[in-house]
């Protein structure tokens, strides 16, 4: 009892100096560097707040994923560092946007605080009803069954940040190839990593998927692993992006949402309601809208990394 | 046999822990990047090695040995693969820091 209440008392304070840090440093790299060292610990806080699918989705996209889209975003700035520093806002106005930040910490920290306890909760009633999904996993059954809308837009969401990241291509590149070209050297220890680690994190990927049905995991920290093998050999350089004007690439890319859209739309008919699915068929539904809904997000998760167009597209 | 299984839990993640100790003030101590880096794998192969080891007696069945077992390979891998590109690095930006 003692040494877990100390544990989380040393784990709280770590997070919280590691978060202070990453804010004060100056140098962007290192800040970057303590932001992925912050996802990785607030993954460990959400274990011992007994979050299993949770911790695994902040280690995967908090520390891992944001991360290199972030590292990717120094080595581009480090150009207009000069610039940036040039137009970096007076006392003042840090003065009042510290000011703001701390106030919506503070509202933030009071509501938690003031919260009637017990706290109102849906758990109870979640977990009565999730044998009618067929699910074993109450928090898949919440992303999917319960709150499947905001699961839907999410992905929406996912898919408008990669056009975001297209767009700042210029016109002549567009529909090009994403990034600059990476040439696989024999001695690279970077080539003997990326082609040790997918076939495993391939595996690893699917069973996320599979086991997300009745234990922690699931298609976005499936996916995240699909995509991260798939940057792993873009960056070695044993692959090269596909033109980002592909119809397939497209297809793949929107093929998770319009299949969730279109099962959702089925709900009307079958079940008498938007993504409502008919009982008899919840899992297999469910099933199907994961396994693609996992590919769509590996496709975006990499196409996010790799970047915007940068290379001309081939003739047709 | 649950006692020495026990003692011998805490004797190897005691030491395994003392291979981090070891590695941190290392890192912290030694003057450039190339032997930084030589104290850092003691830390994550030898550390979490043992670490791995005396938690083995308490994983969760065969499989769950296995696992842990796994772990410890791919950080054994990733650890490897990292301290040779940054050497790289470091050897190409020079021993000014």
């Amino acid at each position: 009892m003692i040494i877990a209440w100390t544990f989380d008392a040393i784990l709280a304070i770590i997070v919280l100096a590691v978060a202070g840090w990453t804010i004060a440093a100056r140098d962007t790299f290192a800040a970057v560097i303590g932001f992925v060292a912050y996802g990785l610990l607030l993954a460990l806080v959400w274990v011992r707040l007994a979050a299993p699918d949770v911790a695994l989705t902040e280690a995967a996209i908090g520390g891992g994923m944001t991360g290199v889209l972030l590292l990717v975003a120094v080595a581009r700035l480090r150009a207009a560092q000069a610039a940036a520093a040039a137009e970096t806002p007076g006392a003042a106005l840090r003065l009042v946007a510290g000011g703001g930040c701390a106030v919506i910490a503070a509202a933030l920290a009071a509501s938690v605080l003031l919260l009637s306890d017990p706290a109102p909760t849906l758990a109870p009633a979640a977990a009565a009803n999730l044998p009618q999904t067929g699910l074993g996993n109450p928090i898949t059954g919440v992303l999917l069954a319960y709150r499947a809308l905001d699961t839907l837009l999410e992905k929406v969401v996912l898919l408008l940040a990669l056009l975001g990241v297209w767009s700042l291509a210029p016109d002549r590149l567009w529909g090009g190839l994403p990034g600059l070209k990476r040439h696989a050297r024999g001695d690279d220890p970077l080539v003997f990593l990326a082609r040790l680690l997918p076939p495993v994190g391939i595996v690893i990927g699917v069973y996320l998927l599979w086991v997300g049905a009745d234990d922690p995991g699931g298609a976005f920290q499936g996916g995240a692993i699909l995509a991260a093998m798939w940057i792993l050999a873009l960056m070695a350089g044993l692959i090269d992006a596909p033109p980002v004007s592909r119809r397939w690439l497209r297809l793949v890319l929107v093929a998770g949402p319009v299949v969730f859209f279109a099962i959702g739309l089925a709900g009307f008919p079958l079940a008498g309601a938007f993504l409502a699915y008919p009982e008899a068929y919840a899992k297999p539904l469910i099933i199907i809208i994961e396994v693609v809904l996992t590919l769509s997000i590996a496709a975006i998760l990499g196409l996010l990394v790799a970047g915007p167009p940068e290379r001309a597209p081939p003739p047709p | 046999m649950s006692l020495a299984l026990d003692i011998f839990t805490v004797l190897a993640v005691s030491a395994g822990a003392f291979f981090f100790l070891a590695g941190t003030v290392g890192l912290l101590r030694f003057p450039d990047a190339l032997t930084r880096l030589h104290a850092l794998t003691k830390a994550d192969n030898l550390g979490l090695g043992l670490v791995v080891l005396g938690l083995l007696p308490l994983a969760d069945g065969a499989l769950g040995a296995l696992k842990l077992i796994v772990v410890w390979l791919f950080v054994l891998l990733a650890g490897a693969t990292v301290s040779q590109l940054l050497a790289r690095v470091a050897q190409r930006v020079g021993p000014s820091r």
